[in-house]
């Protein structure tokens, strides 16, 4: 319990009506899209970045945790404030600061929804590639923390790739900028790339610079379906291989069709045991042709069905199976743990025949979908809390399936991060010493641990 | 038992992913957690547990709801917070007792007696119709409400109300469907008008209208205050009226009556007495928009919606849009000669109405309404048309606050402009 005393200091920062403490708004700052909870003693909604600087001077001079959070989406509990503490909302700090339309960057808050930065920048004939599922509701704040990807990352690379420079509390409470808006800079360390991904456990991100590229002028769709996996996944490497990479390649496994198909009846036909929806951008006549060549280099894989939209009416509809399959999960099981490991593009189809053995053993239904264009596959292990038992021999499994992963090369996480969630099965990707490596740079940064501790590495 | 016992399982299907935050027009306006849909059903699951009091914050809480049913849309798991906040406020009623507010509501909605222009006017239009009033008349002290202020342009209270202007049975061409009018309390007193063009609309297209004399009120005043006693009353009496007669439709032209006879009667009333279970299914079943209907008869909008060149706007009612009704009516309107449909942005957001929510948070819901003002004035149009005599009253006001002489229009009117010429 934080001391009345410190509120009142909190509410001196950010005025009255920025600090809450009803347990009301407790419960609502209290869990994110992992489900877990943790009440925080306190909840601040800071107006800029000098009252952000002195509630962290404020918890370094009190000794209480501060834990940043953006829209409250993350699927790894990086805002829950677990402990208690303060959470520290950035949404107040929403405004798109300046866009350049000469130097082809843009300056924002964290704050700022995901979406409402992509529209903006569209207008002026400008783009902003990535595209976490969440881009409706996330926070630039949080894509930055996170290192937020989406289906695009193929083509455009996840949001790291877009972030020029920073504006960062940092721990102590000192303000720092990091990078800049030059494309070129290599005077000191990359601060900026260090705390991109950093999961608000280096600093609180006041201030973003973004790179933008020129919006491309139309896409395309197809959803192709397979009559294997490997098929697909050939696709995969055929049609990079054949020198043209879309800015989508999602997929869906066979499990995954079940679902979809079973709860909206979308007729994909029943020889088909893999989907790809694969989409191109560019100029229209560039992708027309693209277009025509994957069809072609497709063709002897599989190949089952090719639907391939003609206007963006009908890759709606093509993208509406994607958007189908979260929906169409909860009747394999109600609860689910969203795993989204990585592999090299071309060992996906054996990194999926390796959790269907998984599955088969531990008899817990294993539903695999994503982004085969980058070898990030959403592993979804579906699970029903009421049998007893299953809930642990999920964890065994989850831990078989980073094991898979890595032994192939990959990592247990492409895009959502460790927080809580995956805290347990760091040492199974990271060594002793990077681990000390890394908790060296946060000690350095955060002496009194005040800022979301209690993250990442394991305690 | 408490009524959220009712909805345990509709909690559990939340996942507490913030997708809502980009659709549910509270949380724009607040900006704070508690006000968005996965805010109130956390809320609501902390409720139930018993961990939380029946206190202000939770009461705030709940009253920060339009139920437009947005986030229900777009909720990837089928979450109803639009439901569970009405059950949550019937818990909160059972407890704390209603408001002021909504027991002058229950009174009035429950008498039929009362249901004269006069009490009508009094008490559930009153809040809103008597901000004009001045802060010491004696009226004001006979509604004793949580709300003040004296900005809001307040409609014209019709002479003759609707019902009474009509015989019950307006007989058309035999073959021709018969369809039974659920008028609603703002056509029935203020927009009148929208009576009219919906029946001059049917009549041409040969059916028979029934206009049921014992109809109520739907009872969506009743469900926003959490007072399902009351609705199940008018949920009653609605069936009795409604299913007097044998016929192929039920039509409404307010979306907020067809949300309710729709969506909410099987929703809140059906599963908690299976004793009107089916009647209420039957009703909801034959259910239709009256727009919806028009195209569905093939009403040529030629024939009867020509008028001099007008260029208008369309906005989405949340329970049409809802029910996926968007484009019916702007099918209808383009097709009326002489009219230029100019699309707004965000022609689909809220208009900030949201059953009583504008009268305890009216200078939030003029908030989420000023939005719409801007959009519309941004147009050019002449008139900005929808199919909600709800959102009508709601639309005016936000615009006359701005001083935009943009006129508010039903669908309907625009539809039977050479008829009623
Ligand atoms: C339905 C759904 C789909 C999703 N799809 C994707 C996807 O396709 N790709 C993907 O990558 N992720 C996805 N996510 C996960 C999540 O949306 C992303 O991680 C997102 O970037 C989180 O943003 P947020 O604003 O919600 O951050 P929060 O959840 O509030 O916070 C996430 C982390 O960032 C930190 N943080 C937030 N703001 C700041 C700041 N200003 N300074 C420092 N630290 C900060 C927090 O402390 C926390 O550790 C999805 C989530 C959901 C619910
Ligand atoms: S109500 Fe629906 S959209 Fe909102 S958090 Fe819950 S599951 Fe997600
Ligand atoms: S019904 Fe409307 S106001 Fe209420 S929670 Fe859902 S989106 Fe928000």
């Amino acid at each position: 319990m934080l001391e009345s005393r410190i509120i009142d200091q909190l509410k001196k920062i950010v005025g009255d009506d920025n600090v809450a403490t009803d347990r009301q708004d407790l419960i609502c700052y209290g869990y994110d899209a992992t489900q877990m909870e943790f009440l925080p003693d306190a909840v601040v909604h800071p107006g800029s970045p000098a009252e952000i600087a002195a509630i962290l001077k404020l918890a370094n001079a009190e000794r209480f945790p501060v834990f940043p959070r953006g829209a409250g989406s993350g699927f790894t509990g990086g805002a829950l404030p677990k402990g208690g503490g303060i959470v520290l909302v950035t949404t107040r700090l929403n405004r798109i600061l300046r866009i350049d339309t000469e130097n082809l960057i843009a300056e924002v808050e964290p704050g700022v929804v995901t979406e409402q930065f992509q529209l903006a920048v569209e207008k002026l004939g400008l783009f902003y590639p990535p595209d976490p599922a969440s881009l409706k509701f996330s926070t630039l704040g949080g894509n930055v923390a996170e290192n937020a990807g989406g289906p695009r990352c193929v083509k455009y690379g996840v949001t790291r790739d877009f972030v020029m420079g920073l504006e960062v509390v940092l721990p102590s409470g000192e303000i720092i900028r990091t990078g800049g808006e030059t494309y070129k800079g290599v005077v000191g360390y990359d601060l900026t790339r260090l705390l991109c991904g950093s999961e608000g456990t280096l600093g609180v991100i006041t201030k973003i610079i973004f790179k933008l590229l020129p919006l491309p002028e139309a896409k395309k769709t197809m959803l192709t379906v397979f009559d294997s996996i490997d098929g697909a996944a050939k696709a995969v490497s055929t049609i990079i291989g054949g020198k043209i990479i879309p800015t989508t390649l999602e997929f869906m496994d066979y499990a995954t069709l079940q679902c979809v198909e079973k709860r909206f009846n979308l007729g994909i036909p029943a020889a088909g045991r893999a989907v790809l929806l694969i989409e191109v951008d560019g100029d229209r006549e560039l992708i027309e042709k693209q277009a025509a060549r994957i069809q072609e280099l497709i063709k002897p894989l599989g190949l089952v069905e090719c639907k391939v939209a003609k206007d963006a009416a009908e890759s709606e509809a093509l993208w509406k199976v994607r958007r189908l399959v979260s929906p169409s999960l909860r009747d394999v099981n109600p609860t689910k743990y969203n795993e989204d490991i990585v592999v090299p593009r071309s060992k996906v189809p054996d990194v999926i025949r390796k959790i269907d053995a998984i599955a088969q053993k531990y008899a817990i239904p294993i539903v695999n979908f994503g982004h085969a264009g980058d070898g990030n596959i959403h592993v979804n292990v579906m699970i029903d809390k009421e049998i007893p038992g299953m809930e642990e021999k999920a964890h065994e499994a989850i831990a078989e399936i980073f094991k898979a992963a890595l032994d192939l090369n990959g990592t247990m996480s492409g895009e959502h991060g460790v927080g809580l969630a995956k805290q347990p099965y760091i040492p199974l990707e990271l060594s002793p010493v990077q681990i000390a490596t890394m908790q060296a740079v946060k000690k350095a940064l955060d002496p009194n641990g005040i800022l979301n501790p209690g993250k990442m590495f394991p305690t | 038992m408490d009524p959220l016992k009712r909805v345990e399982n509709e909690l559990k299907k939340c996942v507490k992913c913030g997708a809502c935050r980009a659709h549910c027009p509270a949380f724009t306006a607040f900006q704070r957690e508690p006000a968005v849909a996965r805010g109130k059903v956390a809320l609501a699951q902390h409720l139930l547990e018993g961990d939380i009091e029946l206190d202000d914050a939770t009461y705030a809480a709940m009253s920060k709801c339009l139920l437009c049913g947005s986030c229900v849309e777009k909720c990837p798991n089928d979450v109803p917070t639009d439901e569970i906040v009405m059950v949550a406020r019937e818990s909160l009623a059972q407890k704390r007792g209603l408001t002021t507010f909504h027991k002058a509501v229950g009174q009035v909605l429950k008498n039929r007696r009362l249901m004269s222009f006069g009490a009508f006017a009094a008490t559930i239009l009153g809040p809103l119709f008597f901000r004009k009033v001045p802060q010491t008349s004696g009226l004001r002290l006979r509604f004793p409400l949580p709300f003040v202020g004296n900005k809001r342009h307040i409609p014209q209270i019709a002479r003759k109300p609707f019902l009474t202007r009509h015989p019950e049975v307006i007989a058309g061409e035999p073959g021709k469907p018969r369809i039974v009018f659920f008028v609603g309390c703002m056509t029935n007193f203020v927009y009148t008008e929208v009576g009219e063009a919906a029946l001059a609309l049917f009549r041409h297209l040969g059916c028979t209208v029934i206009i049921p004399k014992e109809q109520q009120c739907c009872g969506l005043p009743g469900m926003s205050g959490g007072d399902l006693e009351t609705v199940r009353q008018l949920a009653e009496q609605n069936l009795a009226a409604l299913e007097k007669y044998e016929a192929d439709y039920v039509m409404t032209a307010c979306a907020t009556c067809g949300g309710a006879l729709h969506k909410f009667y099987p929703a809140l009333i059906g599963k908690r007495h299976p004793e009107l279970a089916e009647r209420i299914r039957a009703i909801a079943d034959k259910t239709v928009d009256a727009a919806q209907l028009l195209q569905q008869l093939g009403l040529h909008p030629e024939e009867t919606g020509a008028g001099d060149a007008v260029r208008i706007t369309y906005h989405d009612p949340c329970h049409l849009r809802t029910r996926a009704i968007t484009r019916q009516p702007r099918e209808l309107l383009k097709g009326s000669p002489g009219v230029e449909l100019v699309e707004m942005e965000g022609s689909d957001k809220c208009c900030g109405l949201g059953g009583t929510f504008n009268v305890y948070h009216y200078e939030t819901s003029l908030q989420i309404n000023e939005g719409k003002s801007i959009a519309i004035d941004k147009t050019g149009a002449e008139a900005v048309v929808t199919g909600c005599p709800g959102c009508m009253m709601q639309l005016s006001d936000g615009l006359k606050q701005r001083g935009s002489r943009t006129r508010v229009m039903h669908t309907l009117e625009i539809l039977a402009r050479s008829l009623r010429s």
